[in-house]
């Protein structure tokens, strides 16, 4: 093979592993930057992977799979917010409770649909979400695998600067960002927080199943119980790696994106234990860390219910 | 309102009882909807659990790593560390323990220690980079947990792996630890419950609970972590050194948690299989010290009753019912731990207590 082939596979690794974690790290950092942790985002992605997957096998529609995904996260990060903001739920504790009910829900809801089996039934490529430029390029060639790809993978990276612009240049950004850093100072200037809030941590859950349908509904083509295990807590952690702004997650979230392509290479031939190399993006992201981020500053007002004063 | 009925009301116990019951409410309604009836499905579930001796013990040998996980939860959440990542330390405990099970040919009791010792010991390893990569890097310890446990993880399915290690037989499973290393009871007691994987492991984690509660409650060591987890900057101000403490009950939380994995694999599996997927233990165990009220004695009680509802769980796919409606209710209990004072300002409001 020559070196545009491995190059373009990696590539095609690459867009291929980092949307989901994109997604659902983009989420994360609304939650986060409005003041409310959101540990939950892992069982919002499970939801949001089976959602797509059943709803893509019924319809045959990938996007409408994709978008319903993204509803049925936010109906998750709906009782997020009604647990933590409305109800000042310790929020650790409630993305805890998310964490058991969302893949619980989905894999019980499977069953009870596909006759016990917890796997969804696989779908056929014309129910996933779409390619771009299918056949412009020969199959196996560069720009085949870097171009001909799933668009919702591009969309996420076009999502990164929409989202960073709605964060530092629009007025709901320095909203979101104030909240959760002085929630009270914000009060005093007629901004509700507790609005911002209950916005954000439902963009957040919306994201993340966005994320976790784009598991389904692109490379692995059904739901499964393992499909997601332990991505969203990758995307929380590329948030923290990040300091919390789309940016930084699109760094963390491409580490291990970046990784993953690697090993799809490394793989092929047997030299090194694939364990070993599937560890390398954790031990990457401890050492970039302690090498040239530092400290991650997380917004003041993180985890603090605010109580309105009277 | 008199005294006791107050003190009634504002017990934790009463609201975490409440959570349980609309857990199964909230489960019954999840089964009524697919088509299930709930009173075959919790009546299979309770006779899973209590039908026969042997199911009893099974019950309590699936509790006792979930309550050595929730009380390293536990133990962190009192100095406000949140042990995200006692599923690595618990693997790594497993790891430790199974390697030193199967390689060290000492007599049984001997054996049995340097087990468990090993399994501390990396449980502590385990939990200490990561509290030094926060007290001295300044790292987010919740970012380094969630790695730490995917390192475990691959570390774990690497020595599995190992050709020294690996089983000769069929499965992708570690060779059998020696028998030096199992903590088997005596076989009276195996003929009593009729349960051939008895084993003496809820000692070691009764015996962890009643240190951890000597540790927090009588001793200095457990004033200065309660302070730091109160307020950091007060208990600084009182002399005591913040990153102290938190490295000391971050590698505590990790012994607990890796003490854990040996009592799983000395005492029931014996060996360590490939894992496909996280195994759960450390994030059950938060679900352990949520219900238990970081409490140790509540971890144990909390720690029983997941085990139950884990091992009679299983007993539903036999009637076909999917067994994760436990998992729902767990979740759904969790959710009314953490709303639990709306409904204690509800009640003590109601009847007038608050006076």
């Amino acid at each position: 093979m020559s070196i545009t082939t491995y190059l373009g596979l990696m590539i095609n690794a690459m867009l291929v592993c980092t949307p989901p974690l994109l997604l659902a790290a983009l989420g994360s950092c609304f939650s986060e930057r409005s003041g409310v942790i959101n540990i939950g985002i892992e069982g919002m992605m499970t939801i949001g992977a089976f959602v797509g997957a059943v709803v893509a096998y019924y319809t045959g529609n990938g996007w409408l799979g994709f978008l319903c995904g993204g509803l049925s996260g936010a109906a998750f990060g709906v009782l997020h917010a009604v647990l933590c903001i409305t109800y000042n739920a310790d929020q650790t504790i409630a993305g805890t409770a998310i964490n058991f009910i969302g893949p619980g829900l989905a894999v019980f809801l499977c069953k009870a649909m596909f006759d016990n089996s917890s796997d969804s039934p696989s779908l056929d490529p014309a129910s996933k979400l779409p390619k771009m430029f299918e056949g412009a390029f020969p199959a196996g060639s560069f720009g085949y695998n870097v171009i001909s790809t799933y668009s919702a993978a591009y969309l996420s990276f076009v999502l990164v600067i929409l989202i960073w612009f709605i964060f530092f240049k629009t007025r709901f950004g320095m909203k979101l960002r104030a909240a959760g850093e002085h929630p009270e100072a914000c009060e005093t200037l007629g901004i509700n927080v507790r609005r911002v809030r209950y916005i954000c941590v439902i963009t957040s859950g919306f994201l993340a199943g966005l994320g976790g349908a784009f598991v389904t509904l692109s490379t692995v083509s059904q739901f499964r119980p393992s499909v997601i295990v332990g991505q969203g807590f990758i995307a929380i952690a590329a948030v923290i790696f990040g300091k919390f702004n789309p940016q930084g997650a699109l760094v963390g979230c491409l580490i291990f994106g970046f990784c993953n392509g690697l090993k799809s290479l490394i793989g092929q031939n047997n030299v090194v234990s694939p364990n070993i190399i599937s560890m390398i993006p954790y031990i990457v992201t401890i050492l970039a860390l302690v090498l040239f981020v530092g400290k991650s500053r997380v917004p003041a007002a993180n985890g603090k219910p605010f109580i309105k004063s009277k | 309102m008199n005294k006791k009925s107050r003190s009634i009301l504002e017990s934790n116990a009463l609201y975490t009882l409440i959570a349980i019951v609309i857990g199964f409410l909230v489960g019954a309604i999840l089964l009524l909807m697919i088509g299930d009836n709930p009173g075959v499905v919790y009546s299979t579930l309770l006779d899973g659990v209590f039908g026969k001796p042997k199911f009893i013990v099974y019950s309590i040998i699936y509790a006792c790593p979930l309550i050595l996980t929730g009380l390293s939860v536990a133990f962190s959440f009192k100095t406000g560390v949140f042990n995200i990542g006692a599923e690595g330390q618990f693997v790594v405990g497993s790891l430790a323990a199974c390697v030193v099970g199967i390689f060290v040919d000492v007599p049984a009791p001997i054996h049995i220690l340097l087990c468990l010792l090993a399994a501390t010991g990396a449980g502590v390893i385990w939990g200490g980079i990561v509290g030094f990569l926060k007290i001295k890097k300044g790292i987010n310890e919740v970012l380094s947990y969630i790695m730490f446990n995917w390192i475990a993880f691959y570390l774990s399915n690497y020595v599995v792996n190992l050709e020294a290690v690996h089983r000769t037989g069929g499965g992708e499973a570690t060779k059998d630890i020696l028998d030096s290393a199992h903590m088997s009871v005596p076989l009276w007691i195996t003929a009593l419950t009729k349960c051939t994987d008895s084993n003496w492991g809820i000692l070691i984690a009764i015996g962890a609970a009643v240190l951890v509660w000597f540790i927090m409650e009588k001793t200095t060591l457990g004033f200065q972590l309660r302070a730091v987890g109160y307020s950091k900057t007060a208990a600084e101000y009182a002399g005591i050194s913040s990153n102290r403490i938190f490295m000391i009950s971050m590698m505590i939380s990790g012994a607990l948690a890796g003490l854990g994995g040996a009592t799983q694999v000395m005492g029931m599996g014996g060996r360590i299989s490939q894992f496909a997927a996280q195994e759960q233990y450390g994030f059950q165990g938060i679900t352990v010290a949520l219900i238990g009220a970081s409490n140790p004695v509540g971890c144990i009680f909390a720690g029983l009753f997941y085990g139950a509802m884990k091992y009679g769980g299983n007993k539903l796919t036999i009637i076909n019912v999917p067994s994760e409606v436990i998992n729902i209710i767990m979740g759904t209990i969790i959710v009314f731990i953490a709303i639990s004072h709306v409904f204690k300002a509800l009640l003590t409001r109601g009847k007038g207590g608050n006076n």
